[in-house]
């Protein structure tokens, strides 16, 4: 058995870079460090069915072709596209989104990534009021006031606690026994547990509760007995806390992004820090869900001007999302043709774009048997980014990484599949 | 593959060659003596030729650039272009901050062959890296940032200029850096607190180190290890009314200290960047005016130094430096919207978009000051002329400068018509009537920034060996009086009618015709004593592993991110 050090983890923006492999006959059969979910990824565990060959769908049933027909194959959907969509990126690797982008030029498609359903309000909100964070070791070594609000790290983001908010820091010598968490949720959950003050808010009233802290900060009185289902006092002691700390970090997560309000309860967060300013040293970070959600934002914002939702319908990057996004091509039918790469929408869309989905013709660049392979008309098995295939991932404060090569495959890289479709897209416009 | 540029009128300040008409002769990328008759001609005549420009300090690659991009939608907008696709010309957008294409071709359209990354977070190189290989076309460097640095915090503390020296060869080789970049030394580590220094003086909370001691300390490591750069050095105090004193006192510092470089014919040991933003007098925006007089005076008094601009444009553009605390005071008097990322152990950076007014009285100042430094200092050979781009203004607007300097009328149309009343009351810009020469011009757009970066060898100039960077601009100096048809040198360098890269052409009327192009990525390859370099590698791994958040053998950035590499090498101490 031979062991493979600091092995980067593909699972969540965490990013745990201190991964141990146990590698036998060239296969992942152990780690060390990682937590269950990253484990699971590396050892293939779940009964996950792997593709090893490409799939075409004749007739309703799934026959094996070569590498070559199938990227014909999908070049040829591309190009005969009227309004392409190329979704998903988030469980790649940077230089293939950055063959993606060009490929989305090339076919005029819409390009968007699964951040559409996830940290899009919060990127909308970045748009409106700014940015302001720091990366992770800054937690470690100087945070003394920790949120966590909506989110639950603890099954989430299972190590984030551990070597971010537990870990002593230079400043924080003792570790958590320096630190203040708080956790805004309205369930009472795992990570709840481990907080020294749990608001535990009514569900969809996070802007409401946002606002009144923004008030209290301002030294204006809270006119209520209660905020959304805050009692005053407690709102007021939470935000003395804030208030009072020396280095102060808001994580957030999708139980503010996507409740009641969305970007807005974003904007009125992150003004919120910006505020705290003026009494502390405040900054934030959004909890990242997929391992490379984040780069692919970044990438699509050096390649095009613009994190997502980019369209080059007309040759130059148009952004409009809520129009231009995968959900509003999907949903008003205006996509024909989609290429998922690297994500799940089969399992994540609602219904009224799964719907569209099975109407048109869906090509998969996936490993693994998912609802959204049953619904393609084309699977293109790659190599697994992080475990098969190398290449740059942004942690989700930003903090790129280089993911690892751990064993051989035969498969082809997400980046060669899509370097071979651009080429194949190439000579077909050219022949038109 | 040769090539022969006939006829045209040369501007080679490097080599004193001040608008003689001249062949230039390109044989494998290089600029050779002379070609055989089969090579190929391009035609100059009645063109002004000059080296490909050298970008000394601007911000096109990397974590906050890219920030910029993201946080300004309305930006893009402004500005985009569409995929050509019979040249494979890549669609982009963006005004202040172009995505990575753009920024690679609007440069080369420029007649630009090369530029600086100024500021690289090291945590995040391969970021930079990563930007810097999707812009075409250009050669590149990047500059990490020392200034806030722990661990060369701690040992300038202790001065102790050897293990400094040895932590930053190793740095500079694992981040792929250039030199060494100092920006607010201590005051961003006071950042990490809310808090910021003040003066040359002051000390960050904790540590026991002065930026005083940080400048000199670092001047001294950049000596040590010859490296083909100085230091560069964004001072203390930025933007503050009243702060050419902690400038001056700042430059004062590194005086004295031998120059050293391996490679190049650099004789200076201190660039301050972005003058402009260091030379206000005044106590509060009230009184607020120019010192830009007295900083002018100092360069021209002092041989250790050479400066660069970051002139004022004039424009709505994002501001963007890893002077975290400089940034949320701009959020502050500003009200838009704030960007910051504080990177652990070793910098921060803020983001905030500024509106620079000429109706404004600030900003119509800011710009007089620009002004008055590019002409009060006598000699072009000690200034670059930068935007800082894009704090100042976008480094698209160099052409407009470049007017602006050749031409008394084009100022005193912008003093009368355009900018708010201040920038005559409060400098002394309406009484300069200088107007620099295109001689001029090549040496504070080529000459000057090649040979302070060290690169002078290969770079900035047209003698025999150099890199063939060529631009070529359709004007003709023995027609054209540039004092009075200003608009149309503002025009002629906006596009060039040819650039060539690396003997390749690459611009021709104006448009890119060679997007593909990759450049080169300059990086310091220093070396110092083996047992001392590895005992210092071995303490700065204890402290790794304890206080950043990855591992130490994942901090290195690999080749992968380096398709052309060009090592500079340094020699052991």
């Amino acid at each position: 058995m031979e062991l493979v050090n600091n092995v980067v983890c593909p699972f969540c923006g965490t990013l745990c870079d201190d991964i141990i492999c146990k590698v036998e006959n060239d296969e992942i059969v152990g780690t060390y460090n990682a937590c269950i979910i990253g484990h699971s990824k590396f050892v293939h565990t779940e009964g996950a069915m792997r593709y090893k060959k490409p799939l075409l769908r004749k007739n309703g049933e799934f026959v094996e072709i070569s590498y070559e027909e199938a990227i014909d194959k999908a070049a040829q959907i591309l190009v005969d596209a009227k309004r392409p969509l190329m979704y998903g990126w988030s469980c790649t690797e940077c230089s293939a989104q950055e063959v993606g982008m060009e490929l989305a030029e090339e076919v005029r498609a819409v390009v968007d990534n699964t951040a559409s359903v996830c940290h899009g309000p919060s990127l909308l909100a970045v748009h409106d009021t700014g940015y302001p964070v720091c990366t992770l070791g800054e937690v470690k070594n100087r945070a003394d006031v920790v949120v966590y609000w909506g989110c639950n790290p603890f099954h989430a983001h299972p190590r984030h606690l551990s070597r971010h908010s537990y870990a002593r820091g230079f400043f924080r010598e003792r570790g958590r026994a320096d630190r203040t968490i708080i956790v805004v949720d309205p369930r009472k959950s795992d990570t709840s547990k481990l907080a020294d003050i749990h608001l535990q808010l009514d569900y969809n009233n996070d802007y409401e509760l946002v606002d009144a802290m923004r008030a209290a900060l301002k030294g204006h009185e809270i006119l209520y007995e209660e905020v959304a289902g805050i009692p005053r006092d407690d709102i007021v002691g939470a935000v003395e806390a804030l208030k009072k700390a020396q280095f102060g970090i808001l994580f957030f997560g999708m139980g503010i992004t996507h409740s009641l309000g969305k970007h807005r309860n974003i904007d009125t967060a992150i003004m919120m820090v910006q505020e705290l300013n003026q009494f502390a040293k405040w900054t934030l970070i959004p909890m990242r869900g997929h391992y490379n959600v984040n780069g692919f934002n970044q990438v699509c914002t050096w390649e095009s001007g613009y994190p997502f939702c980019v369209d080059f319908a007309t040759g130059t990057p148009r952004y409009n999302p809520g129009e231009t996004g995968s959900n509003d091509l999907l949903q008003n039918k205006e996509a024909d043709a989609m290429m998922v790469i690297a994500s799940d929408p089969g399992a994540h869309f609602p219904q009224n774009a799964l719907h569209t989905m099975a109407e048109i013709p869906v090509i998969a660049i996936e490993p693994h048997r998912t609802p959204t392979t049953e619904m393609a008309n084309l699977i293109i098995p790659p190599a697994i980014v992080g475990m098969e295939a190398e290449g740059t991932a942004y942690r989700m404060d930003g903090v790129p990484l280089r993911m690892k090569k751990v064993v051989e495959s035969d498969l082809l890289s997400d980046k060669e599949i899509l370097e071979k479709i651009l080429e194949k897209a190439q000579e077909l416009k050219a022949s038109k | 593959m040769e090539r022969i540029i006939k006829n045209g009128v040369v501007y080679c300040p490097l080599n004193g060659i001040n608008g003689e008409k001249m062949d230039i002769s390109i044989k494998d990328g290089k600029i050779v003596e002379s070609v055989s008759d089969d090579a190929e001609v391009f035609d100059a005549s009645g063109q002004i030729v000059m080296p490909g420009a050298v970008e000394v300090h601007a911000h096109i690659a990397g974590a906050k650039v890219n920030v910029g991009r993201m946080m300004r939608p309305e930006d893009s907008k402004k500005d985009a272009e569409g995929t050509v696709e019979a040249t494979h010309r890549r669609a982009g957008s963006g005004f202040s901050v172009p995505s990575t294409h753009m920024t690679g071709y609007r440069y080369a359209q420029m007649g630009y062959t090369t530029a600086m990354e100024a500021a690289m977070p090291p945590l995040l190189a391969r970021h930079t890296h990563e930007e810097l290989q999707a812009i075409p076309i250009l050669d590149h460097a990047a500059f990490p940032l020392f200034g806030n640095n722990w661990f060369v915090m701690d040992y300038l503390g202790e001065g102790d200029i050897d293990s400094c020296a040895a932590y930053i060869s190793w740095l500079l080789r694992a981040t792929k850096g250039y030199a060494i970049k100092i920006v607010n030394p201590c005051g961003t580590e006071a950042w990490g607190w809310g808090g910021n220094v003040h003066g040359i003086h002051d000390t960050a909370p904790h540590f026991k180190v002065t930026p005083a001691e940080m400048i000199k300390g670092m001047a001294e490591v950049n000596e040590k290890l010859r490296l083909p750069h100085s230091i560069h050095l964004h001072c203390n105090d930025l933007g503050h009314p009243g702060n050419y004193e902690t400038t001056i006192e700042s430059f004062e510092v590194p005086k004295g200290i031998k120059v050293n470089p391996a490679t190049g014919s650099r004789d200076t040991v201190v660039h301050g960047t972005h003058v402009q933003y260091h030379s206000y007098a005044g106590t509060s925006w009230r009184d607020f005016e120019s010192a830009a007089d007295i900083v002018a005076d100092y360069v021209n008094k002092n041989d250790h130094i050479t400066i660069d601009i970051g002139q004022v444009t004039l424009d709505e553009t994002t501001t963007m430096t890893a002077d975290g605390p400089m940034e949320y005071d701009l959020h502050s008097l500003n009200g838009l919207k704030w960007a910051n990322c504080d990177v652990e152990m070793e910098t921060g950076s803020g983001v905030v978009p500024f509106i620079y007014s000429a109706k404004a009285p600030v900003p119509a100042v800011q710009w007089a000051i620009g002004m008055e430094l590019s002409l009060l200092v006598k000699d072009p050979a000690k200034i670059c002329l930068t935007t800082d781009s894009p704090n100042a203004g976008p480094f698209t607007r160099y052409p407009r400068i470049f007017a602006w300097l050749m031409s008394n009328q084009y100022r005193e149309d912008m003093l009368e018509n355009k900018l708010h009343k201040w920038a005559q009351k409060r400098s002394s810009i309406a009484t300069i009537d200088r107007e620099f020469s295109f001689y001029e011009i090549a040496q504070a757009t080529r000459g000057t920034p090649a040979k302070v970066l060290g690169l002078s060898d290969f770079k900035g100039h047209l003698g025999a060996g150099a890199d063939a960077d060529v631009a070529v601009y359709n004007m003709n100096p023995d027609t054209i009086d540039p004092s009075s048809d200003y608009m149309a040198i503002e025009q002629g360098f906006q596009k060039a009618s040819m650039v060539f890269k690396d003997g390749e052409l690459t611009v021709k009327d104006g448009e890119v015709v060679n997007a593909g192009l990759k450049g080169k990525t300059f990086w310091a390859d220093t070396q110092v004593e083996q047992n001392s370099y590895n005992a210092v590698l071995k303490e700065v791994e204890r402290q790794f592993v304890k206080y950043y958040s990855i591992g130490f053998k994942n901090y290195p950035v690999e080749d992968e991110y380096i398709a052309k590499s060009a090592p500079i090498k340094g020699v052991m101490l």
